[in-house]
């Protein structure tokens, strides 16, 4: 978290007030949260009013798959098929299955290219198979796991042509991006707090204005009645000031990060010769602060513990239960095959990264890569060797 | 020593563990996810590996201050284990999944993958000791100083350099005295309830797990003359020595209990009769593995063939391929597959798979 979005967000802890009660200290709280409000509104290019509070980036892409799939299936029972990219984050993934098994959904995955990017072809080709059936289209800004950046604005023309709700899961792009949401034609962009150098369990679904949306929560009526719940003073204020300085800040950050990773791939590259950069090569395809590769011969969980033991923290895919490795849908669905895909390391840079932290990996990674590479025969059934 | 020890979540592996902290080793936490199961949380003894297992080891690991990993092992475990019960059951045999999943899974995929990573040993919360014989250098095994809780058994098929590379600090130990330490060191495993069956199959219904997989099988129940006298779903799903659940109305005409004495499954059938005609007298072995110097002719052993039977006295030859044990005195119940393990004195000396008498079939 930024220093700044910390100071504020402790004091603020420290006084009182709910922001939906009437009296003086309800009052200065609600004035703190539309402020904040109004930042966040000014930083994505949308007004005050489509921004809606929630605890999270999964608790936006919920709200945003469930209530847009409960209200146009409302309007027309017709409209059971969820369009949404085979790379989506579980939280939109798991979403729409859900649906699928609790509430008569029909979800159709849209294919990727081998740089996991969508194939607007056949986002065309799903949608004009039968446009009256369709209730939402849902694709993610970037992909968090290989960092491919999404045709969030073409898939959107598409959709609005036939007059379908597009919602975009832009947890990792915002911060990394620049997104202007009265631009994109999005009906709603999901985001999270600790992305952006905020409070972890906060979060924001731009709800473009005038697009009905069923509420997945019930109780006080907050956020216009589509999120209930006492709404955090003190998140939604650092919230306002980590955007704030992440939009200030962002092409300065970017440019250092960018050249960052690009010495990060190709210190790997030299490092080790064979391992594969997954998502896109053109270094303006991809997300900034993202290196994705796959190490031929290395489970990544090994590998994880020989860098830790390094002092040097990453990851094999997207954090997940119980720390459970299994190989990632998102390699699955580029056609990398499941042995491949459990040699994955992702490697995520942001505004605190330096230079010798970068030296210092490449250096620890021909050592580790070679030593898991044992390891991964040993793992292997006799035969298999 | 680095150590890697491996945390089931239960209150044995967790004390191990904190015993290899205190014995000054480097000691990095592993919690190996097995079985690709859905539910959440452990319901009484059966099973292990649930989220709720990874979090108690997750949480042990934190309370010992050392690094904690999940490693998947599940292809592992289905296909060297899981797979192996059900070829096994139906192929008319009776595989013990834990001495599979040891000899496959813990003391080898893991263990080769450990040595791979730069570690010494790998660290369990089983009850047996090792030692090291002054004489050939090599390391052995022996029963844990709990008869009750004594695991050799199952551990009986890894051989002396493996031996070397385990540690078991729970061998000296006895159960309750384990949980003791588990509550004075705050461990918050120390009440969790031991764990008996097999533990991929959740509700502890072998029969109804085989029969989901195996199928709808029906054939006749026999008794020692070959007359039909019941029938039955799959003989698959039979073991010699088995009493319960032959769905036979009648009582014999002696009146006394029936038990399988014999599964053919190629005619698919159940033989049935008096328990005297379980009895035996000599025991035959397959393929042995050894921990400890081969038996010199004629020698005196102890023979186990269950994890949670006694021995029993008798001599043992062994030939080309083989181990033929003579008893003092019958045992009941010997079923092809099982695994028959030699002891003397304290020491185990090695393990055999049974066959019938006089055949090779496994």
């Amino acid at each position: 978290m930024f220093p700044e979005a910390i100071a504020a967000m402790t004091e603020e802890l420290g006084r009182t007030g709910n922001p939906s009660s009437l009296h003086r200290s309800g009052r200065r709280a609600k004035r703190v949260v539309e402020e904040s409000r109004e930042k966040i509104a000014a930083a994505l290019g949308a007004e005050p009013s489509e921004v809606i509070f929630t605890g999270g980036g999964t608790e936006s892409d919920n709200l945003a798959v469930k209530g847009l799939f409960w209200e146009r299936r409302k309007a027309d029972s017709r409209r059971r098929r969820i369009l949404i990219s085979s790379v989506e984050h579980h939280a939109v993934l798991d979403a729409a299955e859900w649906l699928g098994r609790h509430s008569g959904a029909d979800v159709c995955f849209l294919p990727v290219d081998a740089n996991g990017r969508i194939l607007l072809d056949e986002v065309e080709q799903a949608l004009e198979r039968d446009p009256d059936s369709v209730a939402l289209v849902s694709v993610m800004s970037a992909n968090n796991e290989v960092g491919t950046v999404q045709p969030v604005g073409e898939v959107a023309a598409v959709a609005r042509r036939h007059g379908i709700p597009l919602h975009t899961d832009a947890v990792q792009a915002v911060g990394q991006l620049p997104i202007d949401f009265a631009d994109c034609q999005a009906d709603c962009l999901s985001l999270s707090g600790h992305k952006l150098a905020g409070p972890p369990g906060s979060g924001v679904l731009i709800l473009r204005r005038g697009t009905p949306l069923t509420a997945v929560s019930h109780g006080g009526g907050q956020e216009m009645g589509l999120r209930s719940g006492t709404v955090s003073t003190a998140a939604a204020c650092a919230l306002g000031v980590a955007i704030e300085l992440t939009t200030e800040r962002r092409a300065r950050t970017v440019e250092r990060v960018t050249a960052l990773r690009d010495e990060l791939i190709d210190g790997v590259r030299r490092a080790v010769p064979d391992a594969i950069l997954r998502g896109d090569p053109n270094p303006a395809g991809r997300l900034p602060g993202n290196a994705h590769f796959t190490f031929p011969g290395c489970e990544g969980d090994a590998l994880l513990y020989l860098l830790e033991a390094r002092g040097i923290e990453c990851s094999t895919g997207s954090a997940c239960q119980a720390g459970l490795p299994r190989p990632s849908h998102v390699l699955l669905a580029m056609g990398v095959n499941q042995t491949v895909a459990r040699g994955a390391l992702r490697f995520s840079l942001g505004h605190r990264t330096t230079s010798e932290e970068i030296r210092a990996t490449v250096e620890a990674l021909g050592p580790c890569v070679e030593r898991a590479r044992l390891a991964g025969l040993a793992g292997l059934p006799t035969g298999a060797r | 020593m680095r150590v890697l020890a491996a945390l089931s979540g239960g209150v044995d592996s967790a004390v191990a563990a904190a015993r290899a902290v205190d014995a000054g080793h480097d000691v990095v936490a592993v919690h190996l996810a097995l079985s690709r199961r859905t539910s959440v949380q452990r319901c009484g003894s059966s099973g292990c590996c649930t989220p709720e297992d990874a979090r108690d080891a997750g949480r042990t690991a934190d309370l010992l201050g050392i690094p904690f990993y999940v490693w998947d092992l599940s292809e592992r475990f289905q296909r060297d284990v899981i797979d192996d019960f059900l070829s096994g059951y139906a192929a008319g045999v009776t595989p013990n999944p834990c001495i599979r999943c040891n000899e496959h899974v813990k003391f080898s995929a893991l263990l080769e993958r450990a040595l791979a990573l730069g570690f010494d040993a790998v660290c369990t919360g089983h009850y047996a000791r090792t030692a090291t014989d002054p004489q050939t250098g090599l390391s052995t095994l022996h029963r844990a100083a709990d008869q009750a809780k004594d695991q050799s058994y199952v551990l009986a098929v890894l051989d002396p350099e493996r031996l070397s590379q385990v540690l078991f600090p729970l061998g000296d130990t006895t159960k309750s005295q384990v949980r003791r330490e588990a509550t004075e060191r705050g461990l918050l495993v120390a009440e969790k309830p031991d764990s008996y069956d097999i533990c991929f199959i959740e509700d502890g219904d072998t029969r109804a797990w085989l029969a989901a997989r195996l199928g709808h099988r029906p054939g006749p129940v026999l008794d020692v003359h070959g007359e039909q006298i019941g029938q039955h779903d799959g003989a698959y799903a039979f073991t010699i020595g088995q009493r319960r659940g032959l769905r036979l109305g009648n009582p014999a005409a002696d009146g006394s209990r029936r038990y399988v004495l014999a599964v053919d499954l190629p005619r698919n059938t159940v033989t049935v009769g008096p328990e005297s005609h379980l009895d035996r007298r000599t025991l035959t072995g397959t393929a042995p593995s050894w921990c400890a110097p081969v038996p010199s002719p004629g020698a005196r052993i102890g023979a186990q063939i269950r994890a949670h039977g006694s021995e029993s006295p008798g001599t043992v030859e062994v030939s080309q391929g083989h181990v033929t044990v003579h008893l003092d005195r019958p045992v009941r119940g010997a079923a092809p597959g099982q695994t028959l393990v030699l002891y003397h004195g304290t020491q185990v000396l090695g393990a055999s798979t049974l066959v019938l008498p006089g055949t090779d079939r496994g």
